[in-house]
């Protein structure tokens, strides 16, 4: 099944937060209330409510001019995502297409999602009670509008051309080309490519990712570690445990037995009480 | 036989009083996060997903109920009978450590009314899966193992014996769990190679929990039989103290090989020489809290004096619950968000509620239970 991605074009993207707006107006996510933090960039971070942020960061061009930059901050989709290895039940999947969901009725609340993504993205509904039931919350890749074959809702909404959908092959084609065409705009990189075992949303940028608000990532997936312990050195330490410690109960019984026979001297002594 | 020991107290102290207080204050908070959210009795926040009820009543608390694997690992496999007078109240300490981990987590958990989901669906990929079905299984085998004390009390022969034909393998049962279990608590913070301060983070974090909770172990029955001996006003097994105390030199230091092995193997020795808060909360652990206890213990006096014995052991105790902050909380996060979180004074209520529940749980079971088994004191012992 073809895989489905997302490019966002740093520079083609204005600051206009229509995608972010059109996110909230798809999901019918509320308004939050926010502090003034001394930028343009309101709310400071993704929440339950406003799965996707525009991130406000001025950069120094290097001829002592600041410039915007703007990061998109919304869920990556990874390919091999590090909250779906997390989820202890597996209540956060990854589809065939590309999209990562979430099984709200069977999701236990322990938010090791939230601490495992590189990214930050999953979270809480720290205002709801037993009775409303909190969730863990994140961009869906507007799988509702997916699956009825229109686009996701940032994407369409986007006046500039700074985000376009499609599949994931052809848009790293895109990506790369314009890299291509216009080497002094952009860096040669494509983020999301590779990083953290690749990512369906891909960013192409003239400043460094770093100055976008995204992490430095290896290639490999974040879980590779956990994933091995989980599925070499656990069972090894499982199956080890229980052989090395059996036979250690025999090997001592044995020899207590012997010592006893020997007339009992030694240690033997401390035994009497107890036994 | 194991015979009773009568102790001696008045039926209603006011230190109960306060405790149970604290208790019903942690149940009221606790009502109020279950109508409101966590939001409402919490700082916890979309930076720091995790606080003070995961880093000290599970991470610390999980730790800190070691010291039953280690005492029926050592009774009942390793062939150290002469330490059975300390294995009763150490199995009750992990039970009651276990039960209180329980606790805290139904209430962090966002939906604590399923989770027993674990044992329906599963993902053998998730450390938390590991860690969930872990704490499942051994409360119940300390549930098991304790339970004699119960059968013993009310005279029920048969139950008794067949926990006393189970308990070679309920003991190995035990130690293997307890070893996945304090281990994965440290895998779980394997999958944060870019969160985790390079300083702590390691895929060694597993065997580093476990060590420290092998070594801490020993500590916590020293601490748990040094206090009861004074609380309860009954005699102390000073010798057998002694004697358990000379295993932890050993953990510790190859808790110090693993520890400079794994940075100097990593080419990140330099970093303990830029001076940070988190190169600092190495050095305070390795110096202050594993090499000066290491030390100590090693020394004949000490082992020899309850009240040097006590402050070593929780040196070690210390030492523990600082590593699990450093990973859990101090070291973890982007520096930007390093301020966000301070614990709520109602995660404190919640903490102390939950500890002072424990404290009373173990007060009961010592009146009520033959929980005190008696011990001849060889002639060493004061």
């Amino acid at each position: 099944m073809a895989k489905v991605a997302i490019l966002f074009d740093a520079f083609r993207c204005t600051g206009c937060r229509g995608c972010q707006v059109a996110c909230k107006q798809w999901n019918d996510l509320p308004a939050e209330v926010t502090h003034n933090t001394g930028s343009y960039q309101n709310p400071p971070r993704v929440s339950a409510d406003t799965w996707l942020v525009m991130e406000f960061r001025e950069v120094d061009k290097g001829d002592n001019e600041l410039a915007w930059a703007f990061g998109r901050h919304a869920c990556m989709h990874c390919l091999h995502p590090a909250c779906v290895s997390a989820c202890p039940v597996g209540a956060l999947y990854k589809t065939d297409e590309g999209p990562v969901l979430y099984h709200d009725d069977r999701c236990i609340g322990c938010r090791y999602c939230m601490l495992a993504c590189p990214f930050e993205i999953p979270t809480f509904q720290w205002g709801a009670g037993l009775f409303e039931g909190a969730e863990i919350k994140k961009c869906t890749f507007c799988i509702d509008r997916l699956s009825d074959g229109r686009e996701p809702a940032c994407v369409h909404t986007c006046p500039s051309g700074a985000l376009m959908y499609g599949e994931r092959d052809e848009l790293i084609a895109v990506a790369e080309g314009r890299i291509r065409e216009h080497p002094e705009r952009y860096l040669d990189h494509v983020y999301g490519k590779d990083e953290a075992g690749g990512t369906s949303l891909l960013y192409i940028s003239p400043v460094a990712f770093e100055d976008l608000g995204m992490p430095e990532l290896g290639s490999a997936p974040i879980q590779e570690d956990t994933e091995d312990i989980m599925t070499k050195a656990t069972p090894a330490v499982l199956v080890g445990m229980l052989v090395g410690l059996g036979g250690l109960y025999w090997v001592v019984k044995r020899r207590q037995e012997m010592m006893g026979k020997n007339g009992g001297s030694g240690r033997q002594g401390d035994r009497e009480a107890s036994s | 036989m194991i015979g009773r020991i009568a102790l001696r107290r008045p039926p209603i102290s006011p230190v109960v009083v306060v405790l149970g207080g604290l208790i019903i204050f942690a149940f009221v908070v606790a009502m109020i996060r279950y109508l409101n959210g966590l939001g409402a009795t919490t700082n916890l926040n979309d930076n720091t997903p995790w606080g003070l009820w995961i880093n000290f009543d599970l991470l610390c608390g999980v730790a800190l109920a070691s010291g039953a694997f280690i005492t029926a690992s050592m009774v009942y496999l390793f062939g150290g009978e002469q330490y059975r007078p300390l294995l009763r109240p150490a199995i009750l300490t992990g039970f009651l450590g276990y039960l209180m981990v329980i606790v805290a987590l139904l209430v962090d958990l966002g939906h604590p009314e399923r989770i027993w989901y674990l044992i329906i669906f599963w993902n053998p990929h998730s450390v938390m899966f590991e860690v969930g079905w872990c704490v499942m299984l051994y409360t119940f085998v300390l549930a098991l193992e304790f339970s004699p004390l119960v059968f013993e009390r009310f005279g029920m022969e048969a139950p008794r014996r067949l926990i006393h034909a189970l308990i070679i393998p309920l003991a190995i049962a035990g130690a293997t769990l307890s070893t996945l279990h304090q281990s994965s608590l440290g895998s779980l913070y394997v999958i944060l190679p870019d969160q985790l301060h390079k300083v702590w983070h390691t895929p060694l974090l597993p065997l580093m929990f476990w060590l420290t909770a092998v070594a801490v172990g020993p500590a916590m029955v020293i601490v748990e039989s040094i206090i009861s001996s004074r609380v309860f006003r009954r005699g102390l097994e000073l010798d057998l103290l002694g004697g358990l105390a000379r295993v932890i030199p050993f953990v510790l230091a190859a808790y110090i090989a693993v520890k400079i092995g794994d940075l100097a193997g990593s080419g990140e020795l330099g970093l303990l020489t830029e001076w940070g808060l988190e190169s600092g909360l190495f050095w305070l652990e390795m110096l202050g809290f594993v090499l000066l206890p290491l030390v100590l213990f090693s020394l004949p006096a000490v082992r020899q004096s309850s009240a040097w014995l006590l402050f070593s052991a929780l040196l070690v105790v210390s030492g523990v619950i600082l590593s699990r902050f450093a990973v859990g909380l101090i070291a973890l996060g982007k520096p930007e968000f390093a301020a966000s979180y301070v614990p709520h004074p109602l995660e404190f209520a919640v903490t102390i509620g939950v500890v002072s529940a424990g404290i009373v749980a173990f007060g009961l079971v010592a009146r009520y239970l033959p929980l005190f088994t008696e011990y001849a004191a060889s002639p060493t012992a004061k």
